[in-house]
């Protein structure tokens, strides 16, 4: 049952895709780690951890496309499910700390004694362990998702009223962090990380293995959301997509099928922003801010939705134009983005890898139909000689 | 009113249901046996689409009874548990999967399990494959099977609609105005389907063609202002002065 469902998720562009992410995942850690820094192929460690990151953002958008291109859901709140698995592995890291803090506490991270606080909040309990920590990084995405979702999509919230209402939850999660007395380090957040599972964050070392992490991952979710695109239940997604109470009356529940869909990709975005803290050093409250969850729906829309590969290639794109960008010159990237959106809405709605399929299918088509051609003048041609 | 009668596939009694103030069903009692095709007529705003909405659970009545099978209570339920209880229903616009092949119109619709997990690990087994071809042979669409719902004709979609309620194997179809838009030959030709498919299950039609409702040869109820007019055959129903005065002399 799982096998089929694994073998029919590979399609020869996924396949080609999840090949170049495992082959990046090898290749990018060597040529950091083996050659000298003066060697012509060496990747220096802030272009490892750089590229990580795009990683990183490239699984939230495959996330968000899962509900966005599939489902018709267009959460603009996927950057909150994001920070939530980012805080979780953040709470792992500040208790890694230990007793190197500015205070030296055992057992209290910093901004805790500076805040006069005496002990542990509960539910700090657990983050010590790397397994938990990393089960939590799945688990309150998910579940903060799946709660959202029973009501919204139970209430039959469709449309620009759940985008607006999505916006809604990272915008009070945003307000809600900011506070100290929540516990998670308030308009900070959590940084000063020293280790991993007993590495030197700071290493090359770690940041190639964090590397190779992110693009396991992300080769890892690419195969899931595959199969659960090309099973049956990826098709009545976009059934829903198209024409929900259609789909209402052929006997389905569409609330249960939505409502799965946007907490497999919560749970994703949640793996995606607890392999993104490590390799940046920080997550605060600044991760919730709107304008990032309406920035992962450009990575998204720009590489083409619905397509898998496209919002990969487009976080990437996006990402490295604006590292590029605000770099050269920082006061236009806001202006760049904007223009890039109406561009791309008005000139490749199905984005860059979408409008590529396209015109490869319609290529496959002609000559497909000109083959057919070929043989029929064949026959005809045969068809004289034979009466001779 | 209208005695319950335990073999009764479809009965509605006292039905009344209004929008912002306006009745648009008036106690509308209505009967279906198994097996039966029947007809239903009547003026725009006579409250046949609504009449469909409330027994697919769309709609919830203000008061009144709407039973299926005998005992099983239509209006505590929604649209998906009354789908998977046997009530097909097909649309007065035709609404297919227009990103679908026709072969995928018609798994989606196949009366198997619908549940998440049922549906991820589904695999087509070879009865539901002959099923499906058997039905793509019967609403003519065998050479289209893996053409996107998108490219097919009116007509063909209207077909392919009355395919996808084939294949979720409904004890009651509700059929919202099957030939609108169609040619004359297309509207032959569903009439035919039609009648076969009520050899085996109870199905009711909308209609605003009087020569297709001739066609089919069947009870006819004609619906007014959200309740029943009159009742019979055709040529009672078409002679009653009421129905004249209301529909036909209009």
């Amino acid at each position: 049952m799982i096998t089929s469902f694994l073998v029919k998720s590979l399609d020869r562009t996924i396949a080609v895709a999840v090949a170049i992410l495992l082959l990046l995942a090898v290749i990018v850690p060597a040529l950091n780690l083996l050659t000298a820094p003066d060697h012509p192929l060496h990747v220096p460690t802030y272009m490892v951890s750089l590229f990580g990151k795009y990683l990183t953002y490239a699984l939230l958008a495959l996330a968000l496309d899962l509900v966005w291109g599939f489902c018709g859901i267009l959460s603009l709140g996927h950057a909150a499910f994001f920070a939530l698995g980012g805080y979780a592995m953040g709470m792992y890291l500040m208790r890694q700390i230990g007793a190197r803090g500015s205070y030296g506490n055992p057992l209290l991270p910093d901004f805790m004694v500076f805040l006069n606080w005496k002990e542990l909040p509960w539910f700090w309990y657990g983050f010590d362990m790397f397994w938990f920590a990393a089960l939590m990084v799945i688990l309150v995405p998910g579940l903060v998702a799946f709660v959202f979702g029973w009501f919204a999509f139970r209430s039959r919230v469709n449309g620009v009223y759940l985008s607006i209402i999505t916006q809604a939850m990272t915008y009070a999660l945003l307000l809600a962090f900011f506070r100290n007395d929540m516990g998670f380090g308030g308009n900070n957040g959590l940084t000063d990380f020293k280790d991993i599972l007993g590495f030197n964050i700071q290493a090359d070392g770690t940041r190639a293995a964090l590397f190779a992490a992110s693009a396991l991952a992300l080769a890892g979710s690419l195969v899931v959301t595959s199969g659960i695109v090309g099973s049956k239940f990826g098709k009545v997604l976009v059934a829903l997509r198209d024409a929900e109470s259609r789909t209402r009356f052929l006997g389905y529940r569409v609330e249960h099928m939505k409502l799965f869909a946007f907490t497999v990709s919560a749970m994703m975005a949640g793996i995606a922003g607890a392999l993104y803290v490590p390799q940046v050093g920080i997550i605060n409250p600044g991760e919730f801010a709107p304008a990032n969850s309406i920035e992962v729906v450009i990575w998204t829309a720009v590489g083409g939705r619905g397509t898998l590969i496209g919002p990969i290639v487009g976080a990437i794109l996006v990402n490295g134009g604006k590292s590029i960008f605000t770099a050269a010159f920082p006061e236009f990237w806001l202006f760049a983005l904007g223009g890039l959106f109406v561009l791309v809405t008005l000139f490749l709605p199905k984005g860059v890898v979408g409008t590529a399929q396209h015109h490869l299918a319609r290529r496959r088509q002609a000559r497909a139909a000109a083959r057919k051609e070929d043989e029929q003048t064949d026959l005809e041609d045969a068809k004289p000689m034979a009466a001779e | 009113m209208t005695e319950k009668n335990p073999r009764t596939l479809l009965y509605l009694d006292g039905v009344s249901v209004s929008f912002d103030g306006f009745k648009a069903l008036n106690s509308l009692s209505f009967v279906v046996e198994p097996g039966e095709l029947r007809a239903i007529i009547g003026p725009n705003g006579a409250g046949k689409t609504t009449m469909m909405d409330i027994i697919t659970g769309k709609t919830r009545p203000d008061e009144g009874e709407v039973f299926f099978k005998g005992d099983i209570d239509l209006t505590k339920r929604d649209e998906a548990e009354i789908a998977q209880l046997g009530i097909g229903r097909k649309f007065q616009k035709p609404t297919v999967f227009e990103n679908h092949t026709v072969w995928d119109n018609l798994e989606l619709a196949l009366n198997r399990g619908r549940g998440v997990f049922a549906t991820l690990f589904y695999r087509l087994t070879g009865e539901d494959k002959r099923r499906i071809e058997e039905i793509l042979a019967t609403v003519r669409l065998t050479a289209r099977r893996d053409d996107l719902a998108a490219g097919l004709s009116h007509g063909q979609k209207q077909w392919l609609e009355i395919g996808m309620l084939l294949a979720q194997e409904p004890e009651l179809l509700l059929v919202d105005e099957p030939v609108a838009g169609m040619t004359d030959a297309e509207t032959a030709e569903t009439a035919i389907l039609l009648k076969d498919i009520a050899k085996t299950r109870s199905v009711v039609v909308v209609e605003h063609d009087m020569g297709f409702i001739r066609d089919l040869g069947v009870k006819v109820t004609c619906l007014a202002e959200g309740s029943v007019l009159a009742e019979g055959s055709i040529d009672f129903v078409s002679n009653d002065p009421k129905v004249i005065e209301n529909y036909l002399g209009r």
